[in-house]
């Protein structure tokens, strides 16, 4: 008998009760925010910033004209040197008009420029699929053209997120965003820079990812500061 | 029912955990390091729930889904099984710690591994891979800041979550400066993890093998989440070319949408956050086109016990423990002894109910007696384990035979004496005997002149006990004549 059969034939020999009902994770979750209107655009927008600046990530307000033109600013700004990105996503055009510095494609596997990768990339942008208020989360998608890393390892991490995409909780995003027929090989929650505690409950950043993780929420003009 | 081999303890006995008690209590870094941290987590934790009536129904719910999942655990795992094979991912089955090491170790041999880099796993401690791989001339790093101090040290870690609370920024400091290269003395936070960082840097883009745990196995979509503020989770399941995930076989769930009030509770009680820097979902290896991440993935599924603790309906609770370490946070005893008091892996009140189905009780039975049974490891729990009843349980089960009817555990009745024994036999004698109490209290009473000055533990910090000159039967009589 396998390991897997004799591990099987034990759980299924042990004594059963009734099958616990299925768990309504909807109906609880529905019940707990009752007492809350529906909440509005601004409210997610509010939220997700106030969140994500208590996880150190920067929130810039961009517009859909002006994003590169700003992202330009913040990489001068940084002192970036090289940026990172995908060169067929849907932002990839606009990206290359505002003229950054050091703009490179991540075109080939991992494996043929690690080292350059690891030691000579300072910052990376990526698209988001979207965010989560209550939590002041990014979600982020990667792949082929955006691949894992773009968010991990360079020290400075560009995410671009459309204020409109803002959920109210992860079981919302999961549910309206319809993730279940569609997994990819990896998604992601992102709620600020890498972090650690583990000395001394001494919180510090730039544990292993990215020090910084930066924002462009892309607003109508009016919800502009 | 075959017995799953017994695990060997390598670390430290478990029998001597009342001496390594009275050490750890004497130390008073240690002490300070913990109830520091303790209270710190405590209060953390504490603001996360301002809304008492709120947090019982989200506690309801994550134990429903935790019961729910167990209660089609065979089910579960066989679709699991079958969904991570369609996304391209091998699945292994371990009975005990040797079949778990020795699945990875196979695995590597066939990579010509040299380093493995390891995201925090307790499994991984638990079934000790590190000295299975050390064994077979594989390096394992630990990549997890807290892990990796660890290690360095020669240690094991004190905290299911935070493995080095135990040490001080001094110590670190001198650690860091002794064994790392290069590295000069340093007690500033930022620059003790910037070392950690580029030392760290190095080896994920050499290992050949990632290894990582898992927090929940998603059975619809063959989906391994993990839960990390680091990133060095993502550095190992990202960088190198091959990705073993290890888990105990209960952390299976069978919806995506079990998975948001689970981790919603784990962050919130495990280190106060509403969520952490990074929740990875992985499922599956790369695909063609895409550009990096692992191009084989394994998971290891292991049991090493864990059906023990589940062909019993009060045990199985057990089982429903998304490994938090509430429990131990808040627990009087685990603040005042330290992680490594316990000589387990997973210490604290949820490591005296887990321990004994791993390792038997006859290496744990002290366990469930570390325990004032004061309830606020069951109190705290996000998914109501009972665990003040599952320490009385395993304590009766270590003084006694099994129930008629139920097989027995593991160790059963490991700690049993005939002098207990013989004590209780001659107590219940006297008290089902009135003529027999009678006698006794007579000659007690009579005789309390010769009642010994030491009084083994009792006059360590206390007056002896010495019986009084007449029984209460005798001054009740005596009263009712007045």
């Amino acid at each position: 008998m396998s390991a897997r059969d004799n591990i099987l034939r034990r759980l299924r020999a042990a004594p059963q009760g009734p099958l616990p009902s299925p768990p309504d994770v909807r109906g609880v979750q529905a019940a707990l925010a009752a007492d809350r209107p529906a909440s509005t655009r601004a409210e997610r927008i509010a939220l997700f910033c106030e969140k994500m600046a208590f996880w150190r990530g920067e929130v810039v307000r961009v517009t859909s004209s002006d994003w590169p033109q700003k992202l330009r600013e913040l990489c001068i700004a940084k002192g970036v040197r090289s940026l990172l990105y995908g060169e067929q996503g849907a932002h990839a055009a606009m990206l290359r008009t505002a003229g950054i510095v050091g703009l490179k494609p991540y075109r080939r596997p991992v494996e043929e420029w690690k080292a350059e990768l690891f030691g000579d990339t300072d910052a990376g942008f990526t698209a988001t699929r979207g965010a989560i208020a209550e939590t002041g989360t990014l979600i982020v998608w990667p792949d082929a053209d955006e691949p894992r890393l773009l968010s991990l390892v360079p020290p400075i991490h560009f995410a671009l997120l459309d204020a409109g995409r803002i959920h109210d909780t992860l079981s919302q995003a999961i549910d309206e965003q319809d993730w279940r027929s569609q997994m990819p090989t990896n998604a992601l929650l992102i709620s600020g820079p890498s972090k650690t505690a583990d000395i001394q409950v001494t919180l510090a950043y730039g544990a292993h990812g990215p020090k910084e993780l930066v924002i462009l929420l892309l607003v109508n003009e009016e919800e502009l500061p | 029912m075959s017995a799953p081999a017994l695990h060997e303890l390598q670390f430290v006995p478990a029998s001597e955990f009342k001496r390594r008690s009275a050490t750890a209590v004497d130390d008073a870094h240690l002490r300070q390091s913990f109830r520091g941290a303790m209270d710190f987590l405590i209060g953390k934790r504490a603001a996360q729930f301002p809304d008492p009536a709120a947090l019982e129904r989200q506690r309801a719910l994550a134990e429903q889904i935790r019961q729910y999942s167990l209660a089609r655990l065979p089910d579960l795992l066989e679709q699991l099984e079958r969904t991570l094979t369609d996304n391209g991912v091998n699945v292994h089955w371990a009975e005990n710690a040797e079949d778990a090491n020795r699945i990875i170790i196979d695995i590597a041999q066939r990579h010509a591994t040299r380093l493995m880099v390891k995201g925090k796993s307790m499994v991984s401690e638990e079934v000790e891979l590190n000295h299975a791989l050390a064994a077979v001339g594989i390096e394992a790093l630990e990549s997890d800041m807290g892990e990796y101090i660890v290690q360095l040290d020669g240690e094991k870690p004190s905290h299911i979550i935070m493995p080095a609370i135990h040490k001080t920024k001094q110590q670190i400091a001198r650690l860091f400066a002794d064994k790392v290269p290069g590295v000069a003395y340093t007690e500033s936070v930022d620059e003790l993890i910037g070392i950690g960082r580029a030392v760290l840097r190095e080896k994920f883009m050499s290992a050949e093998i990632g290894l990582s745990g898992v927090n929940f196995a998603v059975a619809e979509t063959g989906t391994l989440c993990l839960v990390e503020n680091e990133g060095n989770g993502r550095m190992c399941t990202t960088v190198p070319d091959v990705h073993i995930a290890i888990t105990g076989i209960e952390k299976v769930v069978e919806k995506l949408e079990h998975v948001p009030p689970l981790f919603g509770l784990l962050t919130r009680s495990a280190t106060g956050q509403a969520i952490t820097t990074y929740f990875n979902l992985i499922t599956g290896p790369r695909r063609p086109g895409e550009k990096d991440g692992p191009r084989e993935m394994h998971l290891v599924l292991v049991d090493n016990g864990r059906t023990q603790a589940y062909r019993d309906q009060q045990l199985r609770s057990t089982l429903q423990c998304i490994r938090c370490g509430a429990c131990m946070n808040h627990c009087p005893v685990y603040t005042r002894i330290g992680g490594h008091a316990y000589g387990t892996t997973y210490p604290g009140p949820i490591g005296e109910i887990v321990s004994p189905h791993m390792l038997g009780l006859n290496a744990t039975h002290v366990l469930p007696t570390a325990s004032t049974l004061c309830g606020a490891c069951g109190e705290v729990c996000p998914v109501k384990i009972p665990i003040p009843e599952l320490l009385v349980r395993l304590r009766v089960e270590g003084q006694h035979d099994a129930h008629p009817g139920r097989p027995p555990l593991r160790g059963q009745g490991a700690a049993k004496s005939a002098l207990v024994d013989a004590v209780w036999a001659g107590w219940a004698a006297l008290y089902t005997r009135p003529a027999l109490y009678r006698a006794f209290g007579w000659l007690a009473t009579r005789f309390r002149a010769l009642t010994p000055s030491q009084q083994a533990g009792w006059t360590f910090s206390r007056t002896p006990m010495k019986p009084a000159a007449r029984t209460l039967h005798e001054m009740m009589a005596a009263r009712r004549r007045r």
